[in-house]
């Protein structure tokens, strides 16, 4: 398998994954997005000559951990005031992907981040058309344009939607936690609606042929069922 | 922590045409002082009905005509009855208390984040 199809392979299965934990680690969305984002381009540079990683996710995580604190400092420093590209050296990288395969996430710390982000996206303060292309891009990775289609949108009024809804979660601080015992029923019936809003829309429109490929909602339903 | 302003609004019917002692002020004094003693609470007014407003705008920029309108800027079957400035963590604790506020229950209740300063 050459570099892209390996990254694609490992983007969809372990972007989510990576994401949450982000998430976590960040807590900011927006930057872990784009932090995720300059990861994937980092690892399209570099696998191609190192090989694929032993720990792709790992890979992906410390990269994009690095990435996010340059954001993050790019950002508090201000416009104009760029901070140099970091290079990545794979040796230098080394060490600190075996300290995050070490510290790697235990399974249900995992499930948790993936949690959190899920009722993060299904929070009712955000609109339903909102929430289903929020969880559709940010849990489920499918690309703008993608989604889109699936809406019958322009893909720049998507794209604007999404920044909304993002940018809403940062403004107004929706947290990133599970729902207590008496809020779990009304957010997981979101959830449900999500799932089956994606599996058979209401609208009676029928999702375009890939969007069934069951990979990408298999998981979201299961998890809590 | 995060500043909220929460916006109250009554249908136009239900809000006081003139401003009396007003019935539900016990609830009012009673979530106030809850906020309060929580530390949450960051201010907040009653308003009078908009009968009582006055709208004003300025043409052709700063230092232009003043255009003065008795009433309110849009008239609405709901109307701004007063708001509370809570301080929390998140928006989660926000509404926790939104729902304790007696508009929300005999109206509707606005949540919006405050803009922080840039000095």
């Amino acid at each position: 398998m050459d570099a892209s199809a390996a990254l694609v392979k490992v983007l969809r299965e372990e972007g989510p994954r990576v994401l949450a934990a982000l998430v976590r680690y960040l807590g900011d969305l927006p930057v872990a997005e784009d932090a995720l984002s300059e990861a994937t381009i980092a690892a399209l540079e570099a696998w191609p000559g190192s090989g694929i990683p032993d720990n792709p996710r790992a890979w992906l995580t410390v990269v994009a951990r690095r990435k996010a604190l340059d954001l993050l400092r790019r950002e508090s420093a201000g416009a104009g005031k760029e901070t140099a590209a970091y290079r990545w050296g794979t040796e230098r990288a080394k060490d600190e992907i075996e300290e995050v395969i070490d510290a790697m996430e235990t399974e249900s710390q995992l499930r948790d981040d993936m949690l959190r982000l899920i009722f993060t996206c299904c929070h009712p303060a955000l609109s339903r058309e909102a929430q289903v292309a929020l969880a559709l891009r940010t849990l489920a990775r499918l690309e703008v344009d993608a989604i889109a289609r699936a809406f019958l949108l322009p893909e720049d009024t998507m794209a604007k939607r999404l920044v909304r809804a993002r940018s809403k979660i940062a403004t107004a601080r929706i947290p990133y936690v599970i729902p207590s015992d008496a809020e779990l029923p009304d957010r997981l019936a979101v959830v449900y609606l999500i799932a089956t809003e994606a599996h058979a829309p209401t609208g009676g429109t029928r999702w375009p042929g890939w969007i069934w490929r069951p990979k990408p909602f298999a998981w979201p339903v299961c998890w809590w069922s | 922590m995060a500043l909220y302003v929460a916006l109250c609004y009554y249908d136009r019917d239900r809000y006081w045409d003139e401003p009396p002692e007003t019935e539900f002020s016990p609830e009012y004094t009673e979530f106030a002082r809850r906020a309060t003693e929580a530390g949450v609470m960051r201010g907040g007014e009653a308003l009078h009905p908009v009968t009582m407003s006055t709208t004003i705008t300025v043409s052709g920029g700063r230092g232009g005509d003043v255009m003065l309108t008795d009433g309110p800027y849009a008239e609405a079957k709901e109307v701004l009855a007063g708001y509370f400035v809570l301080e929390t963590a998140d928006l989660d604790e926000a509404i926790g208390w939104a729902v304790q506020i007696p508009a929300a229950w005999r109206g509707k209740i606005e949540l919006r984040p405050i803009a922080p300063h840039h000095a």
